[in-house]
């Protein structure tokens, strides 16, 4: 592999920080590009479901079959457009976007009772049954204003979030 | 890959004590007793914040990362020296080397052969030729890469009821403990002219061999290591309980066979020093032959090996635990990070059971926290 930092131009990385709207500086590009070729063990230049599986802290997350939809074949600008939601340089307003996304699998602009709940699913497995997962997620909907055949836009989480403290930030090593 | 993972669900992977690694403020309601609203429930972020953390840095794939060297030459004063370095190391040692080694197998064989043959009857002359002709192969061995070998502490005596565990970097640990005591070795078994000599020679010395992807190998090793131990000829037992090749800087879980033997277990630390070359052998991408053509191109192999003393299982104590403290001994004593995973999630998935607790400790505290 070698040297792979230098195969990054002053452009190539400027490119990537245009497309990631600076979220990260042009050192944490360098350090991401080389985990991202660690990662790309077939050097095909996209990191695949299984490359990212091979991870076991990752595997093991409860959320990882979700997210693997979302970052299965990510080139490297894709990759890091993916992480810019968890740089400290991203708004809250932007990361409660990427929050929404990761409800909102089917990209039609909404998020379900269906949606959330099986977000709930893959977060409690067996040790909640899925009626008592209907009847938690049904009780603090009403209690938000909600009635559960109603479905929650970008708006509604926005507004749910509110300005309460967001914590997702990942601090990219620099070596 | 489906083959892997058909098989990863039988073979039960050892996880001592991972829920303690496992970190807690992945739930949110850690200042629990709050009343439960939409949004804490929509709130995945750290989750999220979690996986994304993986996929930038995790403990595991650093285990198995090689250290590529520091370039040195980029000066126009160092430049020829450097180059100077290469003509010698290629056009010099190399060459010797190699021929050191030939010569060593010439003898090697020129010795064996007989000795295995004409000596069938004499087993304990003949055990003893074989097993110095090994020690001396081994030898030849860490002279090809100009081993530069420290060796603290009492050098083992061959006796029965104990059991000797190190950390484990490459192939080459084997040699550099072989070249002074003949260990009996559990070994993964290995394609190739490794295969043929582990076959050949090495079952001699009362090496076992395994293939890890094998359920069935698990038990009949765990066999024939209760056998060996209780033997009084034996040759003194060697097991790397890692499972696999680690960097040299950190250490991955131990399994806990050999902490079941109910003998003493003396632990043994190696340290290679990277200053010419680094010794971790990436099987994934490198052949064990490439690795010893590294290693015999390089200046020199530099290393320290320490014998620990003699650690019994305590009353209460159980296997995992044993084995825990013994890793901490050697991981302390050649400066080593522990990390909680198994070395073997480099050919296998990490069991469910990890996700499950997950889920366990979230979905808890939803229904605590709705009774309120």
């Amino acid at each position: 592999m070698g040297n792979s930092s230098s195969m990054l131009t002053q452009y190539d990385i400027e490119e990537v920080q245009e497309h990631c709207n600076h979220a990260f500086s042009q050192q944490e590009i360098v350090s991401l590009y080389n985990r991202f070729c660690q990662l790309d063990r077939s050097s095909g230049g996209f990191v695949s479901a299984d490359e990212f599986m091979s991870v076991p802290e990752f595997a093991v997350n409860p959320l990882a079959q979700r997210l693997l939809r979302m970052v299965d074949g990510l080139n490297f600008k894709e990759f890091v457009a993916f992480l810019s939601a968890f740089s400290p340089r991203t708004t809250p307003r932007q990361k409660i976007e990427f929050i929404f996304k990761v409800y909102d699998l089917d990209c039609n602009g909404k998020a379900t009772f269906d949606d959330i709940l099986s977000i709930l699913r893959d977060l409690t497995g067996s040790f909640m049954s899925e009626q008592q997962r209907q009847k938690v997620l049904a009780h603090v909907f009403e209690e938000a204003g909600y009635s559960p055949d109603s479905s929650l836009g970008l708006s509604d989480f926005i507004k749910i979030f509110g300005n309460s403290e967001l914590k997702m930030e990942v601090e990219v090593p620099i070596d | 890959m489906a083959g892997i993972e058909s098989t990863s669900a039988e073979i039960d992977l050892d996880r001592p004590n991972i829920e303690e690694y496992l970190p807690t403020d992945s739930i949110h309601g850690r200042d629990s007793p709050k009343n439960l609203h939409l949004r804490d429930l929509l709130d995945i972020s750290p989750t999220l914040t979690e996986a994304a953390g993986a996929i930038v840095d995790d403990s595991f794939t650093r285990c198995f990362k090689s250290n590529s060297p520091e370039p040195w030459n980029w000066n126009i004063y160092l430049f020829p020296l450097w180059c100077l370095g290469v003509v010698v190391r290629y056009g010099i040692l190399f060459p010797l080397r190699l021929f050191t080694l030939l010569l060593g197998w010439i003898i090697f064989w020129a010795g064996f052969f007989p000795a295995h043959i004409l000596l069938k009857g004499q087993d304990k002359l003949r055990r003893k030729i074989e097993r110095k002709l090994v020690e001396m192969m081994c030898s030849v061995f860490v002279a090809s890469w100009t081993g530069v070998v420290k060796y603290h502490g009492p050098r083992p005596s061959m006796r029965p009821h104990q059991v000797f565990v190190a950390n484990h970097t490459s192939m080459i640990d084997f040699i550099i403990l072989e070249q002074m005591t003949a260990f009996a070795v559990i070994m993964q078994k290995h394609p190739g002219w490794v295969g043929f000599i582990q076959k050949t020679i090495l079952e001699s010395v009362g090496c076992i061999w395994f293939n890890r992807t094998e359920v069935k190998d698990r038990e009949i090793v765990a066999r024939k290591l209760r056998e060996h131990v209780q033997g009084v000829d034996n040759n003194p037992l060697l097991i790397f309980p890692e499972g696999t090749c680690v960097n040299n800087q950190y250490t991955v879980m131990f399994k806990k066979g050999a902490f079941e033997l109910g003998c003493a277990v003396c632990p043994i630390a190696i340290k290679y020093n990277k200053i010419f070359v680094d010794a971790f052998w990436n099987s994934k991408k490198q052949s064990f032959t490439m690795h010893l053509l590294r290693l015999m191109t390089s200046w020199a192999v530099v290393c320290d090996v320490w014998y620990l003393e003699p650690q019994y299982l305590q009353p209460g104590e159980t296997a995992i635990e044993f084995a825990e403290r013994v890793r901490d001994m050697i991981a302390a004593r050649a400066g080593l990070k522990k990390v909680p995973w198994d070395g073997y999630l480099k050919y296998f998935r990490p069991s469910p059971k990890l996700t499950e607790k997950k889920q366990q400790i979230f979905a808890e505290d939803v229904l605590r926290r709705l009774e309120k």
